[in-house]
């Protein structure tokens, strides 16, 4: 009934557009606050810092940034970082997509117990277990399997509780796979473990990658199990050395800015790189969480 | 089927209409079921019960606990003005996060929206921070906090506007908001991207016809949009508060969970008892607490929210 004259729909558009942008740019240039004064302080001299604290670095001083580079500690903070995370990447991936597989796939009696069983780590995220599995690495290594202070210990607390995430996604990805596949493939003589390996696994590739991404993510910004688990300072991540060096150098506020600057790079790297496969693996984890 | 017998006599047992169950499956179920279960036991449900037990002492760590003191540390917990001031503090994150973070990052996914050129750009930009360690994020933002105004940007600011510099991270009625400041930027984009992709399964169709009805944009996202979101909202929800509940990194970097306790989450809380000062059965209290408080939202939660998804009709 209101259909009075109204400005064209392009005109609209146009409008409604522009202020979209407008305050998705605000939002972007808000976000990108933090990371530019890091940025800008990672290239100044700690003289600088105090004259133009966050003003564009002119001309811009790489010494902060060399001396760190030129650092072993900082080289074997990195190397440290990636045994880890590598590790536990590829554990996390095939541990769970061995249970994954079996939990979409097969019968068996005691199933739902397992699968509920596994379901209840998801309730339970390693900030409230990191004390009870505290006490668990200290007996291991009291009993001689030294847990405490390696980067073994690290691993299996980062695997165990990724596995529950990673069981619901890739078992999602793993029930879509058409049964008639599976019947095909048993009738060819094909044995369980063939057509895991051979047939589900590169058919479910995409989402391997995805787990992987997100899983590398995850180990790799962890900070709480190494603190916890660490002493030996050679063996230190980067974000426990990050932490570390805070600690240490805080007052240096350029210095500071120069090695989280560089500890950030890898991770801003790979998320270029990985986005689709990150993305594509949280939405997977929220939906079947 | 005159081919099945030729393949080998294992055939034999193969049902085609339903899964395969032999003898051997057993072995290789069990087989590939071990390690998880090994893991999953050892390092996640093991301690929980390990924890209940050490709950009952007081011990510092030292030789064996046998300072049984039964219920008292919870007792002593549930009475400390510290852990009270924690819960409430979280209490606060979880409201602000619920009422702030969330709605600000479904703006954002509806302005990002689903055509709109160049949302690719917008989506890698938002989610960037939720990538970045979260000791880096911290302490990005303890640069920006810095007290002193030639030094902290946000201090640099207000000296501008001449207004008085701000402590941050000092003053104790400021110090949970700056750090949910903090939180804010490093997790609403991960929220957004459940918004996000939850606007993709939409069919536009609906909300045009809504248009043709005479619906302006306001009654289209309120009746429309946002009840068929009702899933990933669900989901957003449940995250948020579960992640407010076991918040520590941030804070603890930042703040420590001071000063005077003014930033205290369950998390540091349960950090310094059982970590800093290893007064291992008060901290394994703790523990158990917030455990009980997360699987206790958890089935609450998902008793409460089980609703019909309108879309997938689950």
């Amino acid at each position: 009934m209101q259909k009075i004259i109204k400005t064209p729909k392009w005109m609209r558009k146009s409008i409604s557009r522009f202020f979209q942008y407008l305050v998705l740019v605000i939002a972007t240039i808000l976000i990108f606050v933090p990371i530019v004064i890091l940025l800008f302080g990672s290239v100044k001299t700690t003289g600088q810092m105090y004259s133009h604290p966050y003003d564009i670095p002119n001309p811009p001083h790489w010494e902060n940034i060399i001396n760190i580079l030129l650092t072993p500690s900082f080289w074997g903070m990195m190397k440290n970082s990636l045994i880890v995370m590598v590790a536990t990447t590829t554990g996390a991936v095939i541990i769970s997509s061995m249970v994954a597989f079996v939990l979409a796939r097969l019968e068996f009696r005691g199933k739902n117990f397992v699968f509920n069983l596994f379901t209840l780590g998801l309730m339970f995220p390693i900030n409230v277990a990191i004390l009870p599995v505290y006490f668990v690495l200290r007996q291991f290594t009291q009993l001689g399997l030294p847990l405490i202070d390696t980067l073994l210990g690290i691993v299996l607390v980062q695997i165990a509780f990724q596995l529950s995430g990673n069981i619901m996604i890739l078992k999602g990805f793993f029930t879509a796979v058409p049964k008639e596949l599976q019947d095909a493939a048993y009738i060819d003589g094909c044995t369980n473990f063939d057509f895991f390996w051979r047939i589900m696994l590169p058919l479910v590739k995409p989402s391997l990658a995805a787990v992987a991404a997100l899983v590398m993510i995850v180990s790799w910004n962890d900070l709480l199990v190494p603190l916890v688990v660490l002493n030996n300072n050679e063996l230190w991540t980067l974000p426990l050395g990050t932490m570390q060096f805070q600690g240490q150098w805080g007052q240096d506020l350029a210095l500071v800015s120069a090695f989280v600057a560089l500890s950030s790079i890898p991770t801003i790297v790979f998320y270029f790189f990985a986005e689709k496969q990150i993305v594509a693996g949280l939405t997977a984890g929220a939906v079947k969480g | 089927m005159k081919s099945l017998p030729a393949v080998s006599g294992k055939s034999k047992a193969i049902k085609v209409s339903e899964a395969p169950h032999r003898k051997k499956d057993t072995f290789f179920i069990f087989l590939f079921l071990l390690p998880a279960l090994i893991l999953f036991l050892l390092f996640v449900i093991y301690p929980i019960f390990r924890s209940v037990y050490y709950s009952t002492f007081n011990w510092n760590g030292l030789g064996p606990a046998v300072k049984n003191v039964g219920i008292n540390n919870y007792l002593k917990i549930v009475s400390d003005e510290v852990f009270l001031k924690a819960v409430k503090n979280v209490l606060v994150i979880i409201v602000c996060s619920l009422g702030i973070q969330l709605p600000l990052a479904m703006l954002l996914a509806v302005l990002v929206g689903r055509d709109l050129p160049g949302r690719g750009i917008f989506r890698t930009i938002f989610f960037l921070p939720y990538v970045l360690s979260e000791v880096n994020a911290a302490i990005m933002w303890m640069l920006l906090y810095n007290a002193d105004p030639d030094r902290g940007l946000f201090n640099g600011i207000l000296l501008q506007l001449h207004m008085q510099p701000i402590s941050w991270l000092g003053d104790m009625s400021i110090v949970l908001f700056a750090v949910f400041l903090v939180l804010t930027w490093k997790y609403f984009g991960f929220h957004m991207l459940l918004f996000l992709t939850g606007l993709q399964n939409i069919p536009t169709d609906i909300e045009e016809a809504a248009r043709m009805d005479g619906a302006n944009a306001f009654q289209n996202f309120f009746y429309i949009t946002l009840p068929l979101l009702s899933s990933p909202i669900r989901t957003s929800v449940y995250m948020s508060v579960l992640g407010s509940i076991q918040q520590f990194i941030i804070v603890w970097v930042m703040t420590g969970g001071g000063p005077v306790n003014a930033s205290e989450t369950m998390a540091t809380y349960m950090y310094r008892f059982g970590l800093v000062r290893f007064q291992f059965g008060y901290g394994s209290a703790v523990a158990i607490i917030m455990f009980l408080l997360c699987v206790i939202f958890s089935l609450i939660y998902n008793q409460l929210t089980k609703k019909p998804d309108y879309l997938t009709g689950l």
